[in-house]
């Protein structure tokens, strides 16, 4: 039931942030992302963390997602239309996806196995505890920093001249 | 019976008992409240079908049923029909994690009278209704209407802003009882009213009643759907049963939110003085009491205007209810309460 209700939940979290990349309706990519974030809480549920579960839904689907329509439909922001790609940076972009599926691929080859879904129930200050643990410290932080990139990427395209 | 299915019959005639009890409750507000508000103002209000005008409700819900329902050209389709449905969902969701009564003793078996009890109940409820806002969001916005997308936008600004005052109202609650769950909040009120989180709490009491009455967007925080400058908001192009499912919706919440106030703040089901035993009847009236509050205030009070919306939302709930969080963690460090 649970792996089910797993493999189920993985499965829309995947397919919503592949529409949410895809999508150029930027209005419907945010409503994907807020399935997405849904599907996480509920994935965080089953791991027996209703906690982060709730933490979940409230701050991203609940509260920052509620603003990123706010200013969305404020903006009227218009469906994006295809700009031209440059080679050197579609070439970069996709060494770096490479190399951070590599990283990842790693931890989950050097990680325990036997800690499938059913294995992991613990309560949210045991999850913390194991993912500030030195096996998944460096790809945790790494995520971290991936997000800053992100952000950082953000506000340069938004500002596009810069002083 | 195996156990497990035994628990599956319990769970689905209480999800059955409380559906049919919340939509009897609706029906009856909507006539109650256009008759208290009508006898506010002097005049008679609905009495004309049935006695004293009781079915009036019934009557109305007939006409919404067989109304031509339209979609307005231009609009986002799936989302102009998703969003009632997702008001009606958040709506019901929310309320299934609150208790109405003690546990009960019936046919030998103890019965909580909760749909279900979770260990994060008011974090869940917190959940539930933060998703709520969407419904209001994306009916204004596939409406293809400017009323529509302004009433929109204002609600979710309007909701947005108060949110974080009525979670933070229940903070004080929560440290006194030292869990989320609502049993255990309604538990530590036991003994007489002055134990009652009204008394130990009073300004998260207020905090919670200001912003609650915002976040279901009831006078003087109707603003969302101001008939004077917006139509009706984010409702102006719904019609038939869609727009039945959005008033649903909306009485749900405010059920809602009278139910969570008598269970943080009322004492629940527990009798103001000790020696009454506990009983869901004390629970009714003081929902009974609360959703007549609501009605008076909507007869009472004027709108306020959106700058003050904010103002008093930003520059005096939050610093209030921040208050009182600081105050109450150090009496309760201290061991005073």
């Amino acid at each position: 039931m649970d792996a089910a209700l797993f493999y189920l939940l993985g499965a829309l979290a995947l397919g919503s942030s592949i529409v949410v990349i895809a999508q150029p309706n930027p209005i419907r990519s945010a409503l994907a992302l807020i399935v997405t974030l849904c599907c996480l809480a509920g994935i965080f549920g089953l791991l027996g963390s209703p906690f982060i579960a709730a933490l979940q839904v409230i701050v991203y689907a609940g509260a920052i997602m509620v603003l990123f329509l706010f200013v969305l439909m404020l903006l009227n922001v218009e469906p994006e239309r295809g700009p031209g790609r440059s080679r050197q940076l579609t070439f970069a972009a996709v060494a770096l996806a490479v190399a951070l599926s590599a990283q990842l691929g790693s931890v989950l080859v050097r990680g325990d196995r036997g800690a499938g879904v059913e294995g992991f129930r613990a309560p949210s200050v045991d999850m913390a505890r194991v993912l500030f643990s030195e096996s998944f410290l460096y790809a945790f932080e790494a995520v971290a920093v991936l997000i800053l990139a992100a952000l950082v990427g953000a506000v340069v395209l938004a500002k596009r001249e810069l002083p | 019976m195996t156990p497990f299915l035994e628990e599956l019959a319990i769970a689905a005639v209480k999800v059955g008992a409380i559906i049919g009890l919340l939509l009897g409750l609706f029906s009856f507000m909507t006539w109650a409240e256009r008759r208290l508000l009508a006898l506010m103002q002097f005049r008679l209000g609905p009495n004309r079908t049935g006695p004293l005008g009781l079915l009036q409700p019934v009557a109305d819900g007939i006409k919404l049923f067989f109304k031509e329902e339209t979609i307005p050209e231009g609009a986002h389709r799936g989302l102009f029909l998703a969003a009632p449905v997702i008001a009606v969902v958040t709506a019901f969701t929310a309320i299934a994690v609150v208790p109405y009564g003690p546990t009960l003793e019936l046919f030998g078996r103890q019965v909580p009278l909760q749909i279900a009890s979770l260990d994060v109940g008011l974090l869940f409820i917190f959940a539930v209704t933060s998703l709520g806002v969407y419904s209001v969001v994306l009916a204004g916005y596939a409406s293809n209407n400017k009323f529509g997308l302004l009433g929109g936008l204002r609600s979710s600004a309007q909701m947005f802003s108060y949110e974080l005052t009525l979670g933070m109202s229940w903070v004080g609650v929560i440290m006194l009882a030292q869990s989320f769950q609502i049993a255990d909040i309604v538990g530590a009120q036991a003994g007489g009213f002055w134990r009652w989180n009204l008394a130990l709490q009073p300004l998260a009491a207020f905090t919670y009643f200001a912003a609650a009455t915002a976040e279901v967007s009831r006078t003087p925080f109707d603003l969302t759907e101001a008939e004077q400058e917006l139509v009706a908001g984010f409702h102006t192009e719904y019609s038939s049963m869609r727009f039945a499912l959005l008033q649903m919706a909306e009485y749900v919440n405010i059920i809602t939110v009278a139910v969570l106030a008598v269970n943080l703040f009322l004492g629940g089901w527990h009798f103001p003085f000790p020696g009454v035993p506990a009983s869901p009847l004390w629970f009714a009236l003081k929902v009974a009491a609360v959703l007549f509050v609501f009605i008076w205030l909507r007869g009472t009070l004027p709108r306020l205007r959106y700058d003050q919306l904010m103002a008093f939302g930003w520059k005096v709930l939050l610093p209030l209810v921040t208050l009182n969080i600081l105050v109450t963690a150090a009496l309760v460090q201290a061991g005073v309460l």
